[in-house]
């Protein structure tokens, strides 16, 4: 669960009848989107390539490295993550206001979007399926200790969780805590290290 | 209003499942269900808002038992119905019968970019002092309204703190009352309220869980 697989599997277990239906109801409605001069099918495959090929959980592994590696870089993020997070060039859809939140030795930080799936497009791409589901959803602000239980995460008994519900248009990313030991590590190599699941808050490095 | 969208706390769901080999798109109609809705979007024959509202009021049955993108393809359906954009009998038919509406903005490859580049940022400048400050105590509203909401039920009726504000910020509930652009825009203050898990979750629940909320200001009241 470290990245986005570009590997389209259609060998998934899935009812294939019922995605058929919606091939077919989908293409129907782009056609007849184009015939009526709403959609330009150049700039659909233009929005897909984009979200498949160039944003994604890589930009957020620059932003999360760069300030691990430069104080006032990470200072300038917390204070005003949407400015900080521009400068790198990572602006627009589902990121337009961006708020970082720090994790530190008392508190982890954990994002959900209880009302729908809002999540930070610009700095992590596309939610996966379980950040969309109902599942998730459901029990992220209930009993987030036994959510991270399923994703493998203990954390100590005594550490503080805070849940950000995504309720308005403000997007948030995790800052992991730097590992130990990677003093010595290129800020290229640091984002190498930062995984989609650690900007979720669902995942330690 | 009090949609089956609004899930924060709602049990019997399951554990969150992972897929073992993750993939953006499980089939091409997601992908092309995704990137319409965009497109579409980017028409200004609706806004944010209004495309939240129209999914969340889908069915009951239907929201909980559509994937994703099915959710998506049936709210974006419903939009393009409400404004006479396409006719039933088009759909079905997946052909153009009624001559087109005229629509705001037509993406094409070249402005795709810029498009998504700029994004639609709801923040606005607003004139009137913050009722609230950083630290304050708050409750968020016992309220159920019939239209457009982005207050969870979960949070209602609870005290929170306040932790930060956002500046002014487009209201979801009036952003939906007009359903053709111009549409009708309040803005108000934002703030993130935090709220202790077991404020919300009973006194037997996890006191080391805290959870913040999104809340426009008349989601909120000041706390004697």
């Amino acid at each position: 669960m470290t990245g986005h697989s570009h590997d389209h599997d259609h060998s998934h277990d899935h009812d294939h009848s019922i995605l058929s239906e919606m091939e077919v109801r989908v293409r129907a409605l782009e056609t007849l989107l184009a015939q009526k001069g709403y959609i330009n099918p150049a700039a659909i495959d233009r929005i897909i390539e984009t979200y498949e090929k160039e944003v994604g959980p890589h930009n957020g592994a620059q932003v999360v490295a760069k300030a691990w590696a430069e104080p006032d870089f990470k200072a300038w993020l917390i204070q005003d993550a949407t400015a900080a997070i521009a400068s790198l060039g990572f602006t627009g859809r589902q990121g337009e206001h961006m708020v970082v939140v720090e994790n530190t030795p008392d508190q982890h930080n954990m994002v959900v979007c209880t009302l729908c799936s809002c999540y930070p497009w610009t700095v992590l791409g596309l939610p996966p399926v379980w950040y969309k589901s109902a599942a998730y959803r459901s029990r992220a602000v209930l009993e987030p200790r036994k959510v991270l239980a399923d994703f493998g995460v203990p954390l100590p008994e005594n550490t503080r969780i805070r849940v950000w519900d995504s309720t308005a248009e403000v997007r948030y990313l995790v800052l992991p805590k730097r590992p130990h030991g990677t003093d010595h590590l290129s800020t290229t190599e640091l984002a190498g290290l930062v995984t989609r699941d650690a900007m979720i808050g669902t995942a330690l490095i | 209003m009090n949609g089956v969208h609004d899930m924060g706390g709602q049990q019997g769901f399951g554990p969150v499942l992972f897929e073992e080999v993750e993939a953006l798109f499980h089939a091409d109609w997601e992908s092309r269900a995704m990137a319409m809705t965009v497109a579409m979007g980017a028409s200004g024959q609706w806004n944010i808002d209004l495309s939240r509202s129209a999914r969340e009021s889908l069915p009951p049955a239907v929201y909980l038992s559509s994937s994703y993108y099915e959710i998506w393809i049936r709210g974006l359906e419903k939009l393009l119905l409400e404004r006479n954009m396409v006719t039933q009998a088009e759909l079905s038919a997946g052909q153009l019968i009624a001559p087109p509406v005229k629509v705001n903005k037509v993406l094409t490859r070249d402005t795709v970019d810029a498009a998504l580049k700029a994004g639609s940022p709801t923040k606005r400048p607003i004139s009137q002092p913050a009722l609230f400050k950083v630290g304050q105590k708050v409750r968020a509203l016992n309220m159920h309204p019939q239209g457009h909401t982005r207050l969870p039920r979960y949070a209602r009726g609870h005290e929170g703190t306040i932790v930060s504000l956002h500046g002014g910020h487009v209201l979801p509930d009036q952003h939906t009352l007009r359903a053709l652009p111009p549409f009708n825009v309040v803005v108000e203050w934002l703030y993130t309220v935090v709220f202790d898990g077991p404020t919300l979750w009973g006194a037997d629940s996890d006191p080391t869980v805290e959870v913040t909320v999104d809340a426009w200001e008349s989601y909120l009241e000041a706390v004697a």
